[in-house]
């Protein structure tokens, strides 16, 4: 690009590269303090980003499993934090797969089919899903507190009820999936459809398997949104053993009960696989906001 | 065929739901139900609305998940249900009904043992009078006669443990003696006599049982009222009207917290924006530069904070700022003999909270200003170069113009998603430092969404209906930001063709 290159050209390189290193430095900061305190014994801040000590303690807390302490105490897991994962993995999967479920077809006839208020709906899903869920939490509680009362398995305090009220994002997923039907040629169901097959069986046998990329990334990234939500989880779950880990971790913090070391290497447990899989899926997403996927 | 039976079964399995519903009382939800029903019936059998079996599934999900929610939170605005007013009327009126009140007269009781797991009950008064009633089976609600009896017939008396074990059961018994009087379980000893304290009367007033006065249904207020005025717990749910908004917006004591809340709401979310947008482009700008060399790994380090799920990483910074207990000040106290109160000090509070979601947000920004920085013909940089261009005048005069377009509709998005963010400051702060001068609870850094949460789900109050008014003026404000941001979306989408 630079064609005439100067002799400032080096030192400002080199003054990018320690710019940036700092800023990494101290973007990476709070990550490695949280290894360092998973691993000191104890609860309270203090000592070095290197532990003096090494101890496993939280680690095996986080786990499950109990230890003795110094004093011969056996010292039990303060929360079922095992339990938090499944129960965040479950309802992440149900409302990924329902999320996904109802939006393929309707990505496929906005793509592919010309009907009335086609145009109106599509703008109308790109608005809502401006709207928060948490702007409608009341709402969202008194719904299932009512829906609790006729069906119990689906009212406050369930994971059906936490897996369906997650389900609000399929106005995005329509969108994500129909920008990527769009980009995918009509020429093969077309010749589907000259050798007799109905538009559904088009759609199953020929789109459907071209479009498995984009499914496995909604699902993804539906998924990832189910198992960091707060808002909503906070007003819809009570009981300890049935929490999700994103409401869970927040019992560890309380100033009469500072589990610090605990929550840390919790944390580190449960972020590490969410960080690397939002890091392989991330592209996608990027990708959808700024190009192909929101193209009216 | 599949497909067929497929449809039958959902058929089968709506009707069903129907059916459930209706029993259990909920005519609105039956009736919604089934028109829901011939709805999808007449759209999986007629060719005319063939697009219409593929949208419904999506079509659907969007009403009932976004738009239903907000719909209901826009009519409970015009409620006032809260804690004070949580049931409706006829469950309200039921509880009213289902008290008793006791004369004091009573009995001291024996729970007999009988055959066959029947037992008896046998009740002995002041003056040594017996009463014994017929042997029966404990469980259900029922009326037990008794009848006067020998004294000393029967010495088999279970002991108080046994009593204790079956008390619930017992609860649910009416003794009946002979001249009518009907008694009822008060203590592990005696049964009292009591009446219904309520009476309803033809008009659908009450009458106090106690002092006959008359109790009306003030749909007003959303209680049951004395003539004179007072109300008798509970209150029931009512339309209010516009009662909510009215509150809002001329009541000082929720005006003025308000006020505090959106002013910091829209300065937090316009700040943010335009922090993470800094920082964010200008590291795009470098990442972008050919001559920089381990770019990849840069951008990896660089994306990092916005990979870590918010819920963990927020309770982190939680964690380090503590007073206290957290590294920050840990350090801070060494190298500078400081001790910042980042929880109690309103303008630290704030502050805090902008570093950290500053710190959260700006690698989105930078992955997204990247991708438009790319996008811009190198030649523009080429021609700028000869003419002798430093790379200020580069990013002032062709970066930063030609990403505007295409970014300012993800701007306003970042500007309503921050505008909105409760997790952020119900993990880091959850408010505080609070006001000490406002009648409701609500701090420093409340964003309008954490004060409505705070309304409904952590005041004592829990005001439900309020908190869906302020939500339903929210809604306004993102609604008009939407509704901006499409706009803007298709000036970028023009401006690209």
């Amino acid at each position: 690009m630079a064609i005439v290159l100067k002799k400032s050209h080096r030192w400002r390189v080199l003054c990018v590269h320690a710019v940036l290193l700092a800023f990494i430095a101290l973007t990476v900061f709070p990550f490695l303090m949280i290894l360092s305190i998973s691993l000191r014994p104890g609860n309270f801040a203090g000592g070095h980003l290197i532990p003096e000590h090494i101890s496993f303690e939280h680690w095996k807390l986080a786990l499950g499993m109990s230890y003795l302490d110094a004093d011969g105490h056996l010292v039990k897991p303060p929360f079922p934090v095992l339990q938090w994962i499944w129960n965040s993995l479950k309802v992440a999967f149900i409302s990924a797969t329902v999320a996904l479920l109802l939006s393929i077809t309707s990505a496929y006839a906005f793509a592919r089919m010309r009907f009335r208020g086609r145009d109106t709906m599509l703008q109308s899903l790109l608005l809502l899903q401006m709207f928060p869920s948490v702007l409608a939490l009341v709402a969202i509680y008194a719904l299932f507190d009512r829906i609790g009362e006729v069906v119990p398995w689906l009212g406050l305090n369930s994971h059906w009820s936490l897996a369906l009220a997650y389900t609000g994002g399929v106005a995005q997923h329509i969108w994500l999936i129909k920008g990527y039907y769009d980009s995918v040629p009509r020429d093969l169901e077309e010749a589907a459809a000259v050798d007799g097959a109905t538009p559904f069986q088009a759609f199953i046998h020929v789109l459907l398997p071209m479009a498995l990329p984009i499914l496995v990334v909604v699902f993804v990234l539906a998924f990832l949104g189910g198992m960091i939500e707060y808002p909503v989880a906070s007003v819809l779950m009570h009981d300890e053993d049935k929490l999700t880990l994103a409401i869970g971790s927040r019992l560890f913090l309380f100033n009469q009960r500072y589990l610090w070391g605990d929550f840390a290497a919790t944390a580190i447990l449960a972020g590490l696989p969410l960080t690397l899989l939002f890091l392989v899926t991330q592209r996608w997403l990027v990708s959808g906001l700024t190009s192909g996927a929101v193209k009216g | 065929m599949a497909l067929l039976v497929l449809g039958a079964l959902a058929l089968l399995a709506g009707l069903a739901l129907v059916g459930v519903l209706y029993a259990a009382h909920q005519r609105m939800a039956a009736a919604l139900a089934l028109a829901l029903l011939c709805g999808a019936v007449l759209i999986y059998a007629s060719p005319r609305f063939y697009a219409w079996r593929y949208v419904v599934p999506g079509a659907l999900a969007a009403l009932v998940f976004i738009v239903l929610p907000m719909a209901y939170t826009l009519a409970i605005a015009f409620t006032n249900y809260s804690s004070a007013h949580l049931l409706p009327f006829e469950r309200a009126t039921a509880v009213l009904m289902g008290r008793t009140i006791s004369s004091g007269a009573g009995l001291d009781f024996r729970l007999l043992g009988g055959d066959g797991g029947t037992h008896r009950l046998a009740f002995a008064d002041e003056e040594g009078k017996q009463f014994l009633s017929a042997p029966f089976a404990l469980g259900e609600a029922q009326r037990v006669a008794v009848a006067p009896a020998a004294a000393e017939t029967t010495p088999d008396a279970l002991p108080l443990r046994e009593v204790i074990a079956l008390q619930p059961a017992l609860q649910k018994l009416t003794a009946a003696l002979p001249d009518g009087t009907e008694l009822r379980m008060s203590s592990l000893r005696r049964f009292v006599a009591s009446r219904p304290a309520y009476v309803q009367n033809t008009d659908g007033t009450l009458t106090d049982a106690s002092d006959g006065t008359r109790l009306s249904a003030d749909f007003d207020t959303g209680y049951w009222q004395r003539p004179e005025g007072t109300p008798v717990e509970p209150g029931f749910r009512t339309t209010v009207g516009w009662q909510n908004y009215v509150r809002i917006f001329t009541d000082h004591r929720f005006l003025e917290p308000f006020a505090r809340v959106f002013g910091w709401t829209v300065s937090f979310a316009a700040l943010n924006t335009l922090f993470t947008f800094t920082i964010g482009v200008v590291l795009a700008v470098a990442l972008n530069w050919d001559a920089l060399r381990y770019r990849n790994f840069y951008r990896v380090m660089l994306f990092l904070p916005y990979a870590v799920p918010a819920f963990i990483s927020i309770p982190v910074f939680r964690g380090l700022f503590n007073e206290n207990l957290g590294e920050i000040n840990l350090i801070l106290d060494q190298l500078f003999g400081i001790r910042p109160g980042w929880f109690s000090d309103a303008t630290l509070a704030r502050g805090m909270v902008l570093v950290v979601n500053t710190w959260l947000g700006y690698p989105y920004m930078m992955i997204l200003s990247m991708g438009l920085i790319k996008a811009i013909p190198g030649e523009l940089y080429e021609a700028s170069a000869l003419a002798g261009a430093g790379p200020f005048t580069n990013f002032f005069r062709i970066t930063l113009p030609l990403i505007a377009r295409p970014i300012a509709p993800l701007l306003i998005a970042s500007f309503a998603a921050n505008f909105n963010n409760l997790t952020l400051i119900a993990l880091l702060t959850a408010g505080a430092p609070d006001y000490l001068d406002t009648q409701v609870p609500v701090g420093a850094t409340d964003l309008l969404a954490s004060y409505t949460y705070r309304i409904a789900f952590q005041d004592s109050g829990q005001n439900y209906a309020l908190a869906c008014a302020i939500s339903s003026i929210v809604f306004l404000i993102v609604a008009t930001l939407a509704v901006v941001n499409l706009r803007a979306f298709k000036v970028g989408q023009e401006a690209a063709r």
